[in-house]
């Protein structure tokens, strides 16, 4: 099998693999906090955080562990670096805590960290393994951020709000007013707003990569019949 | 051989256990006492918000008792009262109490009484409602919770202390008629307690004992 690079780790992250569009792992989390953009935000960073650690502790240690118990291993490596973060965000970043509340534990239960430490890291140097946890995870962030920026705009008609709750007083002014008067649309904001929001970004992906495709095949014809011209000219 | 496998499989278990278990006890050791400061400044936080320091000259926090009544405070937990004193004069007190049926679990009260009776001020201190509908209840995110201010029991009559879907006076969200409804109500019933208890909830306890430390950096 032929290493990937890694700007192609990066891209499957971000893009092709991505944990919330293509995998639909952490779904939990994912579901839960979009409901508007900051909170979205705030697990998606946590969970970046997260990734990039596990996947690096869990390359170096790759070596290490016998496959029979390395499930067991990673359970308790992610649960504890977990709970170091939640411990850490808790008293240095107290806002942010009151903000994200019990959601920061229930990143243990995001199957896509074991899922990447089984995947990808237990297989992979500790460099790789460190991009493809940013990526992932940067991958998840967006995509928790465009989920919940898209329920807060349809739910309640703003953007970034109670943004101060994560970046400080000076924040407060992020807050876009996107429809002014606007009655709210209470779907978008309730769990079922967020499967039917997820829904639709995946759909829109998978349209965006079918055009893609489309374009690229296209360019492959056109180039086919140039050099088919060329040659027929050239005879 | 498969014994000596499992032994050596055991050994890596036991070892990642306790790696792992030293990673947490560290940091919880590195971190503990900066939460606990944290939850003590942001209990003092809406302690001031709603009792000014201005108005007392005592520590609230050191003068506090613990009372327990199911019925009117919403828990059989006991609760706390911080106890505000100008010269030793009773000034307000603020009680923790608990609204048991909003919309998903407990949501805890900070609710500030003044000596008269009416409300100096009433805080969420913590909730789980739904995030973008009952959670306007959180000071942080709507100024709901002061329309409290300066309400008592006989300047509102029994049938105003509703929210306004009820026939009161009390706004409730759109799309959020039960979380305002059960603070509405736990407060009422807060007030009525404080109204039954209010010398014994001002005498009871120890003398204030005077604490360093707790009151540096406010005032």
């Amino acid at each position: 099998m032929a290493e990937k690079s890694l700007r192609q780790i990066t891209r499957e992250g971000l893009w092709g693999n991505n944990v919330a569009f293509v995998q639909i792992l952490g779904l939990c989390p994912l579901l839960a906090v979009s409901s508007n953009t900051i909170n979205g935000l705030g697990l998606g960073l946590a969970t970046l955080l997260t990734l990039v650690l596990t996947n690096t502790t869990v390359s170096a240690i790759r070596h290490l562990i016998r496959p029979d118990i390395r499930i067991p291993v990673f359970v308790m490596l992610i649960a504890s670096i977990v709970t170091a973060i939640e411990l850490t965000i808790n008293a240095f970043f107290n806002e942010l805590h009151a903000a994200l509340g019990i959601f920061i534990p229930l990143i243990v239960t995001n199957c896509s960290v074991l899922g990447r430490a089984e995947a990808f890291a237990s297989k992979n140097s500790i460099v790789r393994s460190l991009i493809d946890g940013l990526a992932m995870g940067l991958g998840f962030a967006i995509a928790l951020t465009l989920l919940g920026a898209m329920r807060e705009m349809l739910g309640a008609g703003t953007l970034f709000d109670q943004a101060h709750l994560m970046f400080g007083e000076g924040a407060r002014a992020l807050r876009l007013t996107v429809f002014a008067d606007y009655k709210g649309f209470l779907l978008a904001i309730l769990p079922p707003g967020a499967f039917i929001g997820l829904g639709l970004l995946i759909a829109l992906k998978n349209l965006i990569d079918q055009q893609l495709e489309r374009h690229h095949e296209a360019a492959m014809a056109r180039q086919a019949e140039t050099t088919g011209m060329a040659s027929e000219a050239g005879q | 051989m498969p014994l000596k496998k499992m032994l050596l499989s055991a050994a890596l278990l036991g070892l990642f256990a306790t790696l792992g278990t030293a990673l947490v006890a560290y940091t919880y050791e590195y971190t503990h006492e900066r939460i606990a400061q944290n939850e003590r400044d942001a209990l003092l936080r809406s302690l001031h918000a709603i009792i000014p320091s201005s108005r007392h000259d005592n520590d609230p926090v050191a003068d506090s008792i613990e009372i327990s009544d199911a019925t009117w405070l919403g828990s059989n937990k006991p609760q706390q009262v911080y106890r505000a004193r100008q010269q030793g004069k009773p000034v307000a007190l603020a009680l923790t109490a608990v609204a048991p049926d909003g919309y998903s679990d407990d949501i805890k009260l900070l609710i500030g009484i003044n000596y008269d009776g009416t409300l100096a001020g009433v805080r969420v201190t913590a909730h789980a409602e739904t995030p973008g509908l009952g959670d306007k209840i959180d000071e942080a995110r709507s100024d709901w919770i002061h329309g409290f201010a300066d309400r008592s029991l006989s300047n509102t009559t029994a049938k105003q202390w509703q929210v306004k879907k009820d026939g009161g006076v009390f706004d409730q969200f759109t799309g959020a008629t039960v979380t305002p409804r059960a603070i509405v109500k736990a407060v009422r019933k807060a007030l009525e307690y404080y109204q039954q208890h209010r010398d014994e909830l001002f005498e009871a306890g120890e003398p204030p004992v005077q604490e360093t430390g707790q009151e540096t950096g406010h005032g």
